[in-house]
């Protein structure tokens, strides 16, 4: 068989085998062409984040220290926030949440100790998903899964037709006003790509959110992930998540 | 942002929820596709399926269709926030994008279908005026010949058994085009409101009758506005389409109710209270019972009841308007309620429907005249009536074929 | 022309305009689409390069330690010892480039300390929080050094 044709029988063969996008994803892990920045090859990462709500003590700093690295226009607009959740008599469907401007300025006390309910913090940013919804409606491909597994956006090639922001379950895309085009958590790429953490991972006290590298068998992430018991926002969606939150309440949307 | 600026809002959103992301102007477009579909399949039922009442309406069906189709993609583009790059959308469309595809759907649509049966309709009619007309509207009719005023019985044997087979084409396109703008909604799995397999099949006779009704509309205003006399078994008929259409489209949107109620899924209570308090005037009153009931009960008495000519023309003029106000109301409901509710189904906003702003009122309700100027030229340039040439269409001559 | 398609020769123009419509999008299209567009998935390339143009605001703990490795000396042991410089300091990345540049603003010792430490019912109960009387009216710095604060004030 010619290596033409072989090419082709195995890569359709993926295609039938994994959803295009999804194989066009593995190509590209695989072959792991992607050289974004100087020393920096895509090939060898797949990043991820790793949130503990047990220690999450909602002081805002992520928040602030995203808006500032990233630039992300003052008001409504957040590629990370926090919630913090009150859920009355165990288990609640109707949990009262509140994020008071995202949460950048931490939240005053609102609550009762002793009132017999449980309250806890949720970080919440873009889940990097595997499989897209956001990805997947965008028409233009403005909106795309990096090779080492971050959404990100081509601002200069968005419409702006904000078909992506409809698709998020999580609300994690916002339209920035002054470029008319969408914005969203980009996994701080201009940091993972030269080797530091995310703006929002540097500066919190805790470390209750932590960029991990699932591809790098030295990251303590695959340590924690076997020991604890993880699970990642709207499970039943399929988005392939990689926001995973250790000790995440049902009560959590 | 102006803190002012922003929406009431109610419960829990996420922050970035905060702004509504799509408008009236994306309420207008499904509105505006839907029309097009709807006439176009009323057109069909002259042409494909031969039910001759109807064929006083079939060119008037296809020009309204024209006329809504070229206005159609305005509104989307006027919402764009960069309105230049649109032109992407065909050099890389995403394909799995409902988004992109339907650029290629409505481009098929306008071309390969609507502009190539008008033509062909017409084609002995322009041939004709090209002969007869002087000075700019000659050379206009000429170049729409092509070069060739081939209008021997053979050549129009030809351009009737294209024409028939162009519709039948047209028919599953028309089902497409707006089948299509259902799934842009129905495919978006983070909102209920709309993710539901349903969308395209209600979109789709939602469609058709709105369809159906602007053309009886619009045949019974150029009839008055001409001092002829509608013709009765026309609108009959079209009538009693209408009334078929619209029980096939409540047996569809009443499953999806029974079906969403039934299954009363995680956000259900949520949805279910938006429909009870701010969906409450443009969902129940406009949509279901004025938009829904009430034509289809006046459809429903014309049917048994003797009624004269002019309490029918009454009637069916009441009923079409409804259904309008009605389907308009639809879509008002699927786009803007399916964004007035958080996707953490804990909180609500509110839609602020500014008069003079880019995706306010006012462009609004420009982009919805449009069409009838648009229609209005049309109807000058190639005038759809019978009486003035009987014998030009193949169609209307009610030749077998 | 003769023979059987003597009486289409509008269609057959017809469809010469649709293909000559096609061809004149295909070129459009070679034109206009960035040669390398789809190298790596449907997306430009270059987008992920311009995704990593941006400029740092957060120079991160490590390069702080570089020159204030007494800072960090005095951190040893502490349960402050984990929390990155910056979030305390606030970003810094031109200062760590260039001392001179940018004059770090030192945090107010009132308020600040509380952002993290107020009482509050969402924080973990392992944290350690003080509410309004523990200070007694006094910045926290009087008592407590902010690097380490549990061994008292600034060593
Ligand atoms: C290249 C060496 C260098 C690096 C890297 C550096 N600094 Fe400095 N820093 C200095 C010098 C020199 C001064 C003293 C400047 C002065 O007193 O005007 C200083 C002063 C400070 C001060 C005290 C200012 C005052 O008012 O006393 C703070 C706080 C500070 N640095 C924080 C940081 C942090 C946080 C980082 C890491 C992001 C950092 N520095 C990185 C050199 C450095
Ligand atoms: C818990 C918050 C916090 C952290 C974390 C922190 N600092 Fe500070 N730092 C302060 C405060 C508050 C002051 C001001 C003390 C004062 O006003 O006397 C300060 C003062 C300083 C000064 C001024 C000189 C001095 O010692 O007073 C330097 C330099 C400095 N910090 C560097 C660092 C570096 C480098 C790190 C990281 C290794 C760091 N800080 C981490 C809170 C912090
Ligand atoms: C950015 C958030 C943050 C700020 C600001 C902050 N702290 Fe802390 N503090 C922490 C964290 C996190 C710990 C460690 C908790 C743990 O490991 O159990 C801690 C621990 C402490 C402890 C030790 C508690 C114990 O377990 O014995 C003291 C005392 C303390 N901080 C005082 C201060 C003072 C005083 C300030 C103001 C200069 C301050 N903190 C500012 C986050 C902060
Ligand atoms: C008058 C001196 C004084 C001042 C002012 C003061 N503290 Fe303390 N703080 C102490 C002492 C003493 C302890 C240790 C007592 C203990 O372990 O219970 C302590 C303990 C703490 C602890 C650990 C609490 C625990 O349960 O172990 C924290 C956190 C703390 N202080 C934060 C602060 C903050 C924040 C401020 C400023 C608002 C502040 N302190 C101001 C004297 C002070």
């Amino acid at each position: 068989m010619s290596e033409s044709r072989r090419d082709f029988l195995a890569s359709a063969g993926k295609l039938l085998l994994l959803t295009g996008p999804a194989a066009l994803a593995f190509d590209f892990v695989v072959s792991g062409r992607a050289q974004v920045a100087p020393g920096y090859s895509a090939r060898e990462h797949w990043w991820g984040m790793l949130i503990d709500i047990e220690v999450c003590i909602g002081c805002g700093k992520c928040v602030k220290a995203c808006k500032e690295e990233n630039g992300v226009p003052e008001g409504p607009y957040f590629r990370t926030w926090v919630e913090r959740y009150h859920v009355a008599g165990g288990v609640s469907e109707h949990p009262d949440v509140d994020s008071p401007n995202g949460g950048l300025d931490g939240f005053r006390e609102r609550y009762r100790a002793g009132d017999g309910a449980k309250s806890f913090f949720v970080p919440k940013l873009c889940n990097h998903c595997a499989t897209s919804p956001c990805v997947q409606v965008c028409p233009v491909g403005a909106t795309f899964e990096s090779p080492d597994g971050v959404v990100l956006v081509d601002k200069d090639y968005c419409l702006g037709c904000r078909y992506c922001v409809q698709a998020c379950p999580y609300g994690c895309r916002f339209i920035d006003p002054r470029t008319n085009t969408v914005d969203k958590c980009s996994l701080c790429y201009h940091r993972i790509t030269k080797g530091l953490t995310t703006a929002c991972c540097e500066v919190c006290p805790t470390g209750a959110r932590q960029l991990v590298d699932l591809k790098d068998p030295k990251d303590p992430v695959h340590e924690f992930l076997r020991t604890h018991k993880v699970q990642v926002l709207k499970p039943q969606l399929a988005t392939g998540s990689k926001a995973y939150y250790n000790g995440l309440d049902g009560s959590v949307r | 942002m102006d803190p002012a600026a922003l929406p009431v809002v109610q419960g829990f959103l996420y922050p970035n929820e905060a702004e509504l992301q799509w408008s009236i102007l994306i309420v207008l477009y499904p509105f505006l596709t839907g029309l097009v579909a709807g006439a176009f399949i009323l057109a069909s039922l002259a042409r494909v399926f031969n039910v001759h009442e109807v064929r006083p309406t079939y060119r008037l069906a296809l020009l309204s269709a024209l006329a809504f189709l070229i206005v159609a993609p305005l509104p989307l583009q006027l919402h764009l926030g960069h309105p230049e790059r649109a032109f992407e959308m065909y050099l890389t469309p995403h394909t799995t994008s409902a988004m992109a595809m339907f650029g290629f759907v409505y481009l098929w649509y306008l071309l390969a279908v609507l502009l190539l049966e008008i033509w062909l309709d017409y084609r002995k009619s322009i041939v004709l005026w090209a002969r007869e007309k002087t000075g700019l509207t000659r050379r206009f009719y000429k170049l729409l010949t092509l070069g060739v005023d081939d209008i021997g019985p053979e050549a129009l044997d030809l351009d009737d058994r294209a024409g028939r087979f162009i519709t039948i084409v047209g028919i599953p396109s028309a089902f497409l085009l707006h089948g299509y703008v259902g799934f842009i909604f129905g495919s978006i799995k983070a909102n209920p409101w709309w993710s539901t397999p349903l969308m395209p099949v209600v979109f789709l006779f939602s469609a058709i009758v709105s369809g159906i009704a602007l053309v009886l509309l619009v045949y019974m205003a150029t009839s008055a506005l001409r001092g002829k006399a509608v013709d009765m078994a026309c609108l009959d008929t079209i009538g009693r389409y209408l009334l078929y259409a619209f029980l096939v489209d409540f047996a569809v949107e009443t499953l999806d109710l029974a079906h969403r109620m039934y299954e009363a899924d995680e956000s259900f209570k949520s949805l279910d209270f938006m429909v009870r308090t701010k969906l409450y005037f443009s969902h129940i009153v406009v949509q279901i019972v004025l938009g829904m009931f009430v034509p289809i009960a006046i459809l429903g008495l014309v049917q048994l009841v003797k009624l004269s000519e002019r309490a029918r023309r009454g009637l069916y003029a009441v009923a079409a308007a409804l259904t309008l106000i009605g389907i308009f109301a639809m879509r008002w409901n699927v786009v803007i309620g399916g964004q007035l509710f958080s996707k953490s189904f804990l909180g609500y906003t509110t839609y602020k429907l500014e008069l003079a702003h880019r995706e306010g009122l006012g462009p609004a309700i420009l982009l919805m005249l449009l069409p009838f100027l648009i229609l209005w030229v049309l109807v000058k340039l190639f005038p759809p009536w019978e009486e003035e040439d009987e014998a030009i269409s193949p169609v209307r001559a009610g030749r077998p074929s | 022309m003769n023979g059987p398609l003597r009486h289409a020769r509008h269609l057959i123009r017809v469809a010469a305009l649709f293909v000559g419509l096609f061809v004149v999008f295909l070129f459009a299209k070679a034109a206009l689409v960035p040669k390398d567009f789809g190298l790596y998935g449907h997306y430009r390339p270059s987008a992920l390069a311009a995704n990593t143009t941006r400029e740092l605001s957060y120079a991160g703990r490590a390069a702080c330690v570089d020159c204030h490795s007494d800072v960090e000396e005095s951190r040893k042991g502490s349960k402050h010892a984990r929390i990155g410089c910056e979030a305390c300091h606030g970003p810094l990345a031109r200062h760590a480039a260039d001392p001179g540049a940018q004059a770090p603003v030192k945090p107010d010792p009132r308020a600040f300390c509380l952002g993290c430490h107020a009482q509050n019912v969402a924080r973990p109960a392992t944290f350690k929080q003080v509410d309004a009387e523990h200070a007694q009216g006094e910045p926290c710095s009087t008592c407590h050094g902010p690097h380490a604060p549990e061994k008292g004030p600034k060593p």
